[in-house]
């Protein structure tokens, strides 16, 4: 009964997500709006952590392998994607790197000025 | 072949676990970026389908299941974000600027590379939200007149990039901060990048799926002012 009831809460807050994501006219998807009512949900305790844990890190765990049909069907998309996937290629990678780099750069720069040296070294800072 | 297996209701999944699986034991024995579980499982499938004629709509009728469960492991997200909630509200400083940072970088570095490659303007704000997670980006570009399948395949690609070189990555900009990490990828390489990071940890996997959200969000604004760049 368990795992129904924890799979039932997660199914219950995706569908309000795509209520949501019906009604507001904004480009925002359901999963999006379900992550901000799963945190409210719990932050606001109308549910507990255990009440969704276990089936919440299995459907994690497994993530990963959800994307293998919509990655394939990039096969499908390659009449388009031909005559321009070469510079749409060396700007991916270029960009993807480099917004890692700085947007993670930053945010540890900003953590190794502000916090004790205690909590760097527990975060895996070491300077 | 195909009818063989446009019956089968399981050959979609069965497919793409067990591609998955060879990708995994595959990374175990050769610890090499590019042997990645995810990006081996694509190739493999894609082989796969080519070498025995399967269309796709055949293989997706069965794998449908795993797209389908996308939204609710997504909604899950919020669980390691709940529970690292004092970690985050310790450092939302950072965080914030860390991802507000790779939002305006994202938008500006597709901008001058469009520049250097003479993209037209239907093709700049096709790239314009690369980063951010699919659906998010669709609208984006539905919104700003871009190729919509391009976005889509660019938006994947951008995900299996981030996936297989998070690590990478983390290294050569010396990242050595779980919080740092978890924002570099959620923010370049929304939710598959997110997968990887939560192999990585329940840090960096929290704020990484923290980060994918809020730059998805900002991203909307973000480009839709930079579409009049070009």
């Amino acid at each position: 009964m368990k795992t129904v009831r924890q799979f039932l809460i997660i199914i219950g807050i995706s569908f309000a997500g795509e209520i949501l994501n019906r009604v507001i006219p904004l480009p925002v998807p359901a999963s999006v709006y379900g992550v901000l009512l799963m945190f409210s949900a719990l932050y606001f305790r109308v549910i507990r952590v255990r009440d969704v844990r276990e089936t919440g890190y299995f459907l994690i765990e497994i993530m990963p392998i959800l994307f293998i049909p919509a990655a394939v069907g990039l096969l499908e998309a390659w009449a388009v994607l031909r005559p321009v996937w070469l510079p749409f290629c060396i700007i991916t990678v270029i960009s993807t790197f480099v917004v890692m780099g700085i947007s993670g750069r930053i945010t540890q720069e900003l953590i190794i000025r502000r916090r004790p040296a205690l909590l760097r070294k527990k975060d895996g800072c070491r300077s | 072949m195909n009818d063989l297996f446009s019956h089968s209701a399981f050959f979609g999944v069965l497919i793409s676990l067990f591609t998955y699986g060879v990708g995994h034991v595959l990374k175990r024995r050769i610890r090499f970026a590019l042997f990645n579980p995810l990006l081996i499982a694509v190739v493999a499938t894609i082989a796969f389908l080519a070498i025995w004629r399967i269309d796709y709509e055949t293989y997706l009728s069965g794998a449908s299941v795993l797209n389908w469960l996308l939204t609710p492991a997504t909604v899950c997200l919020a669980i390691p974000l709940y529970e690292k909630l004092e970690l985050l509200k310790r450092n939302r400083t950072a965080i914030l600027a860390g991802i507000v940072s790779g939002v305006v970088t994202s938008v500006l570095c597709v901008f001058v590379m469009a520049l250097l490659a003479r993209l037209t303007h239907a093709q700049y704000v096709t790239l314009l939200p690369k980063s951010i997670t699919t659906a998010i980006g669709i609208g984006v570009s539905e919104e700003l007149g871009g190729y919509i399948t391009l976005t889509v395949s660019v938006i994947i690609t951008t995900g299996i990039i981030g996936n297989i070189f998070a690590q990478t990555a983390c290294k050569i900009f010396r990242i050595r901060s779980r919080i740092a990490k978890g924002v570099a990828i959620g923010t370049a390489a929304h939710a598959i990048g997110t997968a990887k990071a939560m192999e990585m940890g329940k840090t960096e996997g929290a704020i990484s799926s923290l980060s994918l959200v809020v730059a998805g969000l900002l991203t909307v604004g973000a480009a839709s002012v930079a579409s009049h760049f070009i």
